[in-house]
């Protein structure tokens, strides 16, 4: 599947923002000023804004986005724009309150958690679903899209917060995260077109005549069939780039984090775990789409 | 509403005959021509005589080449394009309600005017029967040329899609297959007419009619005997030995 960069931006951005609020409404250790949740609230709230209106760069008319606020009952898609703005308002009300007044309404905050959460998951949803993408169509997408937006989330909370992080417990956010990854790239391995039994053979239904290879192709150039799923470029980088993502996403966060521990430093620091373990999330969600193989692509030759 | 109609009244679509095809390309052609000309905006295409021309096709001719076990390989020609889906999975996924599924006759539509041009239908759909304009950027996908089949002002025999028009082969047919009499339904049931991956769940509605067996038993014989040296009689038999001392 084509790697559209907006998306990677959105998914990875807006992921951790999402996870923000929830740490934040879930009740993050926090008694700072004014101006520090003020701080905090803008950043969760600016990391899921960038990444939802970096989502319409990739539309071929995002002046018509609001439309897609419409079709909750049937559409992920859709869902995950109607759950985005009724999180943003929520956890807005929760942070407003939370400042003028001084009380953090614990029931207020769980309801934002519980929209933030529920948004992330819509977002997996919009990939989980399809099943015209075996390595995508399983219960585990959910489980990274949730545990990445929790980790990163999380990070920048206590980077920006002032009381003294409990860092053992991003630790733990972290290694948790990249298990269920660990686990989503055993079962991606197993779950190619071919692992699954589906070849030219079984798209075109003509398997049993014999062998079916793509004589010719119905254009010499390309489509946009080819350009947006049939999409082979940095596959052989494939094993490359994934451990960059673990040492970026995972290897360094952790050290970072276990030095912070040791030497006890301010929890600012923590600030750099959660860009470099970012920056490693970019490169994972590049893969994830990359390395997707579509059905379509049975009729374009692959095998 | 992109929620699917409980049922169809109709289940209108293609029986695409895959023996008779020869792959001249002319129903993609036709496609292209009508629906650059109807009532949704023009199927573009971008550098159409540069260097590298693409575009949007509702209608696409794959070749495959399918090697039997033993004997000869075998050519089919294979058109593809919307299987009108009893299930579609490319109307459920949109966030605008710009596709859905007609409750009457079965047919899968845009409406172009809400169609943010997102391509999560184009996801979807498993068999690439939908492709984003390269100039209107919105979705365009085979209408089973709805413009023409109900189309009064045409003569009757024009009120069939395009494609199947077009095909000087006869290897295309319309018809509603929820009418176990209808010729399509018919046809499908004597040549074993094929889903294309039905289990992925989508219902498609057009068959394949799959390479009649008299194709093969006509081709069965892999290296052809070489001709065999036989002497000429006759006025060939003259000329035969007239060229040869002419040397």
């Amino acid at each position: 599947m084509h790697p559209a960069i907006s998306v990677i931006f959105f998914t990875v951005t807006s992921g951790a923002g999402f996870g923000a609020m929830t740490v934040i409404g879930l009740g993050f250790p926090l008694d700072g000023s004014r101006l520090r949740i003020l701080i905090l609230c803008l950043a969760a709230c600016g990391l899921a804004v960038a990444g939802l209106i970096a989502s319409t760069f990739h539309l071929g008319h995002p002046e018509r986005a609001w439309r897609a606020l419409s079709q909750w009952r049937s559409s992920w898609l859709s869902r995950e724009g109607v759950a985005a703005i009724a999180t943003l308002v929520l956890f807005f009300a929760y942070g407003l309150i939370w400042m003028t007044t001084g009380t953090r309404l614990a029931w207020l905050g769980a309801l934002s958690a519980t929209g933030a959460v529920f948004t992330v998951f819509a977002t997996s949803m919009i990939y989980a679903q399809l099943k015209t993408v075996p390595q995508w169509n399983t219960g585990l997408t959910p489980a990274i899209y949730l545990g990445f937006s929790a980790a990163t989330g999380w990070l920048v909370v206590a980077g920006l917060g002032d009381a003294e992080a409990p860092a053992p417990a991003g630790l733990a956010l972290v290694v948790f995260a990249w298990v269920l990854k660990l686990a989503w790239w055993r079962q991606s391995a197993r779950a190619r077109l071919s692992d699954i039994g589906a070849s030219p053979e079984t798209a075109t239904g003509l398997g049993f005549r014999g062998r079916v290879r793509l004589l010719e192709s119905p254009h010499t150039g390309d489509n946009y069939l080819t350009r947006e799923m049939v999409h082979r470029i940095g596959r052989k980088h494939a094993g490359t780039l994934r451990r960059l993502a673990l040492l970026l996403g995972c290897v360094l966060p952790l050290g970072l984090l276990a030095a912070i521990v040791v030497l006890d430093a301010p929890s600012a620091f923590m600030l750099g775990p959660a860009g470099v373990m970012m920056a490693g999330l970019f490169l994972e969600r590049w893969l994830f789409f990359a390395e997707a193989e579509h059905t379509v692509s049975l009729y374009y030759g692959h095998r | 509403m992109t929620s699917l109609p409980r049922s169809t009244d109709k289940r209108l679509g293609l029986a695409i005959d895959l023996d008779t095809c020869v792959g001249c390309h002319a129903c993609a052609v036709s496609c292209k021509e009508w629906n650059s000309g109807g009532s949704g905006t023009p199927l573009a295409d971008v550098d159409a005589y540069g260097a590298a021309p693409s575009g949007a096709w509702l209608n696409r001719v794959h070749t495959f080449e399918i090697t039997p076990p033993v004997g000869a390989a075998e050519i089919v020609h294979f058109p593809k394009s919307c299987l009108h889906c009893d299930d579609a999975p490319c109307v459920t996924v949109c966030p605008t309600g710009a596709s859905y599924k007609r409750g009457e006759d079965g047919i899968v539509l845009v409406d172009e005017a809400l169609c943010i041009g997102c391509g999560l239908c184009a996801w979807a759909c498993p068999y690439g029967a939908r492709e984003m304009d390269p100039v209107e950027k919105v979705m365009k996908k085979c209408t089973l040329c709805v413009d023409r089949i109900y189309n009064q002002t045409i003569p009757e025999i024009d009120r069939v899609p395009a494609c199947v028009r077009a095909c000087p082969t006869g290897a295309r047919h319309f018809g509603d297959f929820a009418d176990p009499d209808s010729s399509v339904s018919k046809l499908s049931a004597a040549r074993g007419g094929l889903a294309l991956m039905p289990d992925l769940g989508t219902g498609p509605v057009n068959r394949y009619l799959p390479p009649r067996d008299t194709r093969r038993t006509q081709t069965a014989t892999v290296d052809p005997p070489p001709p065999a040296e036989t002497s000429a009689t006759g006025f060939l038999g003259w000329l035969d030995a007239a060229l040869e001392r002419l040397g």
